[in-house]
C-alpha cells in the first residue's frame, strides 16, 4: 500500500509538469527575443561572430560533403529503379534536384548541424556556467546574451545557407556518378535536367528554411547551455536535450514551412 | 614591492554619500526549495573596510557576495553598494554598475579559452581602452600579483594559487573601489592561501579598498586583522593594536578595520573586530578558534 504521504507529492509534481513546460518554453522565448534584438543594437563581438562562422560553416563542410554524396548517390539508387520500368530514367536528374533543394538539403543539414553545434553549443555554454565564467562575465559588466549567444545566432544564421547549398551542389554530384554507373546517363543529360527542374519557389524554399532552421537550432543550443544545472552531470544532460529539441524543432517546423511555402509558390 | 600597480582608484559613484557605508544589507533573505538559506541578514561595510564573511560551507557567504554584485536577486530586503540600491535595478543597469566592482570567484572562474593577458584584460578592452594603455595596466596588475611570467599562458596550465592571482588581477584591472572575494584561499595550500592574504592586504592598505571577503578559514580573517602592507617599505609586517581594531592603516595612521561576521543557520551570529572574536567565549565561535590551532 503507497504511503498516504508520498502520493499527492507524486500527483502534485504531476500536476506541476505543465507549469514547469510553460515557464521553461517562456524562458526560451524571453531569451531568443532578447538575443535577436540584441543583433540590432551595438555593441556586436564580429571577432566572436567570425570565429563561430568558422567553427559552424568551416567546421562543417567535410560531414555535408561526405553526407551529401552519399545521400544523392541513395536518392539515385532508389528511384533508377522505378523510373526505369516506366522509361524514364532520364528523370533522374529532376528527382534529385528537386528533393534535395526542397527537402532534405535544408533538413538533413540542419540535423547535422544540430548534432554538432547546438549540443556543442549547450556543452560550452553549459561548461561555462558551472564554473562561474558566466557569472564572471557578469561581473565584469559583459552581458553574456550579447558575448555568447548573438555570435553564435548570427554565426549559424549566416553559415547554415550556405552549408545547405553546398550540400545540395554535393548531393547532385553523388546522384549523377551514382545515375552515370548505374543508368550510363550524360552529363548533359542529368545536369540539364537538375537544373531545368528548378523553379524560383523551390529556391526560395531552400533559403528560408535553412535561415529559421538557423534560428532554432542556436537559440535551443544556447538556451539549454545557459540553464545548465547541477554540474558536469547537468552539461551532459543539456548536451543530449539540446540535440533532441532541436532536432525535433526542426522537423515539425519543416512541416509547417513547407505547407506554406509550396502553398505560396505553387 | 613588486610593482607600481595601486588598486582602488576607480571611482567611487556619484551616489555614494563620503562617510556613509559603502554596502548596507538590511533585512535580506533569500530561499530555494529546501528551505531558507539567508534569514534577515543586516550589516554594512565602510569605506576602507574589510568585512570578513565567516561560515561553515553553506551558511551564504557566496550568495552574500553575489547579492552584493547584483548576480542574484534577494526574496525581499534591500542592499545598497556605493549608494545605489542593487536590488532595484534592471540587469542593464546592473551591466553598467558592476565595471566600478571587482569580484574574485570561489575557483578563479577565468576564462579558459582566453590566455592570462586576455583574461585580464578582458574588462579593459570591453571598455574601448587604448591598447597601449590597457596592455600597460595589464603588465602592472600582473607584476602586483607576481604573475607576469605567465601572460601568454592558458588558465588551464597554471596551479590553483595562480589561477586565483590571476582572478585577483582580473578583478582588480580597472582599480575598483569595492571587491567582493569569493573564498579565495578554498582549496589552496596553507603557504599559497598565505600568498592570496598577502595580496589583500597590499590592496587594501596601499590604497584603503573597501572588501567583503567570504571564508570558512579563521586564519585568514587573523591575517588580515593581525598583518598591515607597509607601502613604503614594501613589506608585510604584524601592526599595532589598536584596541577594538585590528590593523592599522599604512597611510597617515588612519584606521582601517577589518571586522569579521560569523553566518549561522541564515543570520548573523556574531559581528565584531578580531580581537572581540578572539577573545570570545561563545562555544560556536570556539568551534572555529580551535581550527586555527
Amino acid at each position: 500500500m503507497p504511503e498516504p504521504t508520498e502520493s499527492p507529492s507524486r500527483l502534485s509534481r504531476l500536476g506541476d509538469a505543465p507549469k514547469r513546460w510553460i515557464f521553461t518554453f517562456q524562458d526560451y522565448v524571453l531569451l531568443s527575443f532578447h538575443a535577436i534584438a540584441d543583433i540590432f543594437t551595438p555593441p556586436l563581438y564580429w571577432t566572436d561572430t567570425l570565429n563561430q562562422m568558422d567553427l559552424i560553416g568551416v567546421g562543417s563542410v567535410p560531414i555535408i560533403i561526405a553526407a551529401f554524396v552519399s545521400i544523392g548517390g541513395v536518392l539515385v539508387l532508389n528511384t533508377a529503379a522505378q523510373l526505369t520500368r516506366f522509361g524514364m530514367a532520364s528523370l533522374t536528374g529532376d528527382g534529385v534536384s528537386l528533393a534535395l533543394v526542397r527537402e532534405l538539403g535544408p533538413t538533413i543539414t540542419a540535423l547535422l548541424v544540430a548534432g554538432r553545434n547546438a549540443s556543442g553549443m549547450a556543452s560550452e555554454l553549459g561548461s561555462m556556467v558551472v564554473t562561474e565564467q558566466v557569472d564572471a562575465m557578469r561581473a565584469l559588466g559583459t552581458d553574456p546574451i550579447r558575448k555568447l549567444v548573438v555570435p553564435r545566432i548570427i554565426a549559424t544564421a549566416l553559415m547554415l545557407p550556405l552549408l545547405v547549398a553546398a550540400g545540395d551542389f554535393f548531393g547532385l554530384i553523388g546522384g549523377f556518378l551514382m545515375a552515370h554507373v548505374t543508368l550510363g546517363l550524360g552529363a548533359v543529360q542529368f545536369w540539364t535536367r537538375a537544373v531545368h527542374a528548378l523553379a524560383f519557389g523551390d529556391l526560395v524554399q531552400g533559403l528560408v528554411k535553412p535561415f529559421i532552421f538557423a534560428l532554432i537550432l542556436s537559440t535551443i543550443g544556447c538556451y539549454q547551455g545557459l540553464r545548465v544545472k547541477g554540474g558536469t552531470e547537468g552539461v551532459g544532460r543539456a548536451t543530449t536535450t539540446a540535440f533532441l529539441w532541436s532536432a525535433l524543432a526542426v522537423l515539425v517546423s519543416d512541416a509547417f514551412l513547407s505547407r506554406l511555402l509550396l502553398s505560396m509558390y505553387r | 614591492m613588486a610593482g607600481e600597480f595601486r588598486p582602488g582608484q576607480g571611482m567611487v559613484l556619484a551616489d555614494a554619500v563620503p562617510g556613509e557605508p559603502l554596502i548596507i544589507f538590511k533585512d535580506v533573505r533569500l530561499g530555494f526549495d529546501e528551505g531558507d538559506v539567508l534569514q534577515g541578514i543586516s550589516f554594512e561595510v565602510s569605506p576602507g573596510e574589510t568585512k570578513i564573511l565567516l561560515g561553515e560551507s553553506g551558511s551564504g557567504k557566496t550568495l552574500i557576495m553575489k547579492l552584493a554584485a547584483g548576480l542574484m536577486q534577494p526574496d525581499s530586503g534591500r542592499i545598497w553598494v556605493m549608494g545605489r540600491d542593487v536590488t532595484e535595478m534592471t540587469e542593464r543597469e546592473l551591466l553598467d554598475f558592476r565595471r566600478h566592482l571587482g569580484f574574485v570567484f570561489q575557483e578563479g572562474a577565468l576564462f579558459d579559452s582566453m590566455t592570462v593577458e586576455e583574461n585580464v584584460a578582458f574588462r579593459l578592452r570591453e571598455e574601448n581602452v587604448a591598447e597601449d594603455e590597457a596592455d600597460k595596466r595589464v603588465r602592472e596588475v600582473l607584476r602586483f600579483v607576481e604573475m607576469e611570467s605567465a601572460v601568454d599562458k592558458l588558465p588551464a596550465d597554471l596551479s590553483g594559487g595562480m589561477r586565483r592571482r590571476v582572478s585577483i588581477a582580473r578583478a582588480l584591472v580597472d582599480r575598483p573601489a569595492v571587491v567582493f572575494y569569493d573564498s579565495p584561499t578554498a582549496g589552496l595550500d596553507p603557504v599559497t592561501s598565505q600568498t592570496i592574504i598577502n595580496l589583500i592586504l597590499r590592496g587594501r592598505d596601499s590604497q584603503g579598498v573597501t572588501s567583503l571577503l567570504a571564508t570558512h578559514r579563521v586564519q585568514d580573517a587573523f591575517g588580515l586583522a593581525h598583518y598591515r602592507f607597509d607601502v613604503d617599505a614594501g613589506v608585510v609586517m604584524p601592526c599595532q593594536r589598536n584596541g577594538g581594531n585590528g590593523a592599522v592603516s599604512a597611510r597617515a595612521g588612519a584606521i582601517s578595520p577589518t571586522n569579521i561576521l560569523v553566518l549561522r543557520e541564515g543570520q548573523a551570529y556574531f559581528e565584531d573586530s578580531a580581537e572581540q572574536f578572539a577573545r570570545s567565549t561563545d562555544s560556536y565561535l570556539k568551534k572555529f578558534l580551535a581550527s586555527a590551532e
